[in-house]
């Protein structure tokens, strides 16, 4: 069989051979146009409500003024379906019900409660992995592959592993005590709805509290399938409350005077507004914001694992990834071949269906994000960048869609090496020593992550110690376990979520 | 006749006056009227340079072995011991403070300095951990410094909550410019001669004599200070509204004394990955 696919690649390579200055041999783009059968994922195995209401004190109820709002699926364009937009009066009601139930009997109940009903939601996640796959997939444009084969089991393994912390946090504190704080508010963004769930809600019950969470307005329908799992888990009334709507409804609930701790993934911009909104209150504060994640691929990498690397940090759910590598930068001596190589590769990946199992790269999650990619591309195209999108590459008629793309010999002060663009557009740099690879990466406000790709350990662990950020992969990328904690330097955030360093968010503790 | 001493700051490894050019008379407890010293008021372009200077000691600082962090650790306890007479002086004539009183917060000032000399090698020991990942994958989590940052004492003295942060922020390989409490800014100098003597490098640790009302404000939304360490609740909302320009960490200094609390809060934790196989 391998014999066979060599002989056959080699046919082909006679007639489109063109050798670079390293002197490896590569195929012309267009040898790589494949055409793919359609895989289509059947929609029919989740049935999409036509409209999901609010999950209050353990019950679905209908937005106090009976507003709703809309949610479009990104790859059609059209409605899915409609959502319950809360009042402040609604949040009032949700904050109630979770301090009740924190008072009443999520306190009240042992740690090994606790962790039991945190086992039984994660075995029922596992359950209903692929509804819930496909409606993750429908209502925010990620490809099937990635929520089905990512985002889903990382669902079910974040509730597993915070559901055996719940009694013994006495191990995870050696020499204090931890206590829970009480109601937390949690705001969560768009482009991982359940998998950011996850990570808000089951450190917080481990740990004892309870949880008003608001998912973001244009993915809310998932989180509502997993309050059916909390209902059929049995979970008491009110320990999670979900309330739905835009920023105002987010806002009222960081706000809200009962909440005694929250925690917010999303923007910058509106993590320092709420940083600043209970900055006079005894709030605490967890907050998971944006990047601009450097890729550093040194001139003794491994090539082609470092070109697939940069190619899953980038364009990994369609690059809406707060820890997306961003910015490559590239040993100034392979950034020839290295080009030409990722160039080659970007032809291979499939936009499109999100529910085709082959597609690589599916749906911008919003015409709003979609206008946002292209305008800040527009700004770097205006600054005269050299500009590179994929030739072969056809999107969808309908639905929002962006080519795969990247910017070329960027500077650290232009636009695209500095905006967190949250699409798939890749800024490129190089240097020209490690010193300098190191500086460029540490030059940006931001400090969530960061890719080394070199074959030599001395040197990862050198240059792993001196970036300035949370997360470092060195000859791998976008990895993410329930066990290791995630978060960001400066003003990636502040605080970390997952293992054990996570659990602190959601404890007062006593020496 | 005895010779009286300007009070100046300490920054960089040096001992200047405020570019301002400000001075304030500090006075004996006992008369409120008789003069003790002058001391050196600093000003915002003080603490600015103050921060400069601190960025230039960051790297070289956490670079330093935790065996070297604690030996100059222990080295300043050693110190201060040295000159414990002299402190207890201070604390006698301009806070009032009993034979008794000063005594014991010298002998807790001193116990912090041992306290964290003897963390710098445990901490990461006890704060890291080998984190059991899913797959092919070899990960592991430590904490680092946070970088330059500014410790506060406040609107009155408080000495050994002052030496416990201090401490602690050395041994987890932090750099800090200290705002000083004015009600006793004689102590700044026997403080920094201490530092000096004691091989802690130039700019880990800046000493200003300051109005918090000034130089808070400028602290809290200067963009190179990575954290901010309170000793009370006064400036707390101030700081935390200001800070979020640069999302600085700001703390509140643990109440129950030396811990590890002060050490885990001074920390970022980071998460490297790597492949395994062949």
């Amino acid at each position: 069989m391998k014999t066979q696919k060599i002989k056959k690649k080699s046919k082909v390579k006679k007639k489109t051979t063109n050798k670079n200055h390293a002197g490896a041999t590569l195929a012309k783009e267009e040898d790589f146009n494949f055409a793919y059968s359609k895989a289509p994922q059947a929609s029919s195995v989740v049935k999409v409500k036509e409209a999901y209401q609010l999950y209050i004190n353990g019950k679905f109820c209908d937005a106090s003024q009976k507003k709703t709002f809309n949610s479009i699926n990104p790859a059609t364009g059209k409605k899915l379906c409609k959502i319950a937009l809360a009042s402040k009066k609604d949040v009032d009601k949700a904050v109630a019900s979770a301090k009740n139930a924190y008072n009443k009997t999520w306190s009240k109940i042992s740690a090994r409660e606790r962790s039991y009903y945190l086992f039984r939601i994660a075995r029922l996640i596992q359950e209903k992995s692929r509804e819930l796959a496909v409606l993750e997939t429908m209502d925010g444009g990620k490809p099937i592959k990635e929520s089905r084969d990512v985002d889903l089991p990382l669902v079910a393994a974040h509730f597993f592993y915070h559901a055996g912390w719940a009694d013994k946090l006495q191990y995870a504190f050696p020499g204090q005590k931890a206590s829970p704080i009480g109601v937390v508010g949690q705001v969560i963004p768009w482009n991982f709805p359940l998998l950011m769930a996850a990570w808000k809600i089951a450190p917080a019950l481990a740990t004892g509290n309870t949880v008003v969470i608001k998912p973001a307005e244009t993915t809310s329908a998932s989180i509502m399938h997993l309050a059916e799992i909390f209902q059929e888990a049995e979970l008491p009334d009110g320990v999670v409350n979900i309330v739905t709507g835009a920023g105002e409804v987010g806002a009222a609930l960081v706000n809200h005077k009962d909440v005694n701790k929250v925690a917010f993934t999303g923007s910058n911009e509106v993590g320092k507004l709420i940083a600043k909104s209970v900055a006079s209150s005894n709030k605490r504060v967890t907050l998971e914001l944006g990047g601009k994640s450097a890729n550093i691929v040194f001139e003794d990498a491994a090539i082609d694992q470092a070109v697939e690397g940069v190619i899953n940090g980038i364009y990994f759910n369609q690059g809406h990834v707060c820890c997306a590598g961003s910015r490559l930068l590239i040993e100034e001596n392979i950034k020839d071949i290295f080009l030409k190589k990722l160039k080659r590769r970007m032809q291979q990946l499939r936009v499109g269906d999100p529910l085709d199992k082959n597609t690589d790269v599916g749906a911008i999650n919003s015409k709003e994000q979609l206008d946002k990619i292209n305008q800040i591309v527009d700004a770097g195209k205006k600054e005269g960048l050299d500009f590179y999108q994929s030739k072969t590459c056809s999107l969808p008629s309908q639905g929002y869609f962006y080519k795969p793309s990247f910017f070329n010999g960027v500077s650290s002060a232009s636009v695209v090496a500095r905006s967190e663009i949250f699409g798939p557009v890749l800024s490129i740099q190089s240097f020209r020593n490690p010193e300098e690879a190191i500086a460029k990466a540490n030059n940006s406000p931001y400090g969530l992550a960061a890719g080394v790709w070199s074959e030599k350990g001395s040197k990862i662990l050198q240059v792993a110690k001196a970036l300035k950020a949370g997360v470092i992969w060195s000859n791998t990328y976008n990895k993410f376990d329930p066990t290791s904690p995630f978060g960001g330097y400066k003003e990636s955030g502040q605080g970390r979520e997952g293992g054990r360093q996570g659990l602190s968010a959601y404890v007062e503790l006593q020496s | 006749m005895k010779v009286k001493k300007t009070i100046k700051l300490f920054i960089g490894g040096k001992f200047p006056r405020s570019e301002s050019g400000r001075v304030a008379p500090q006075y004996f407890a006992a008369s409120k009227t008789k003069v003790s010293a002058h001391y050196c008021q600093a000003s915002r372009k003080d603490f600015r340079a103050s921060i400069e200077a601190n960025k230039k000691a960051e790297g070289p600082w956490a670079a330093r072995s935790a065996y070297n962090r604690g030996q100059i650790l222990y080295r300043i306890a050693e110190n201060l011991e040295m000159r414990r007479g002299e402190f207890e002086e201070i604390f006698i004539s301009i806070l009032g403070y009993s034979k008794s009183k000063a005594n014991k917060t010298l002998e807790q000032a001193i116990a912090a300095f041992v306290y964290y000399a003897g963390f710098a090698d445990k901490y990461s020991q006890v704060l890291a951990s080998l984190n059991p990942v899913q797959g092919s994958q070899h990960n592991f989590t430590f904490p680092e410094a946070i970088g330059s940052g500014v410790l506060a004492e406040g609107s009155s003295t408080k000495f050994v909550e002052l030496c416990n942060e201090l401490a602690a922020l050395l041994a987890t390989g932090n750099v800090v410019t200290v705002l000083q409490s004015p009600t006793c800014a004689l102590l700044l100098s026997p403080f920094a001669e201490v530092l000096a003597t004691s091989d802690v490098p130039a700019g880990v640790v800046n000493l200003l004599s300051a109005s918090n009302d000034e130089l808070m404000p400028v602290a809290a939304s200067h963009m190179d200070v990575l954290y901010i360490t309170l000793l009370e609740d006064k400036d707390l909302a101030l700081v935390k509204g200001e800070a979020i320009h640069n999302l600085k960490r700001v703390f509140r200094a643990p109440a129950n004394g030396r811990s590890i609390e002060s050490i885990a809060q001074a920390v970022e934790y980071k998460t490297t990955w790597h492949p395994t196989g062949f």
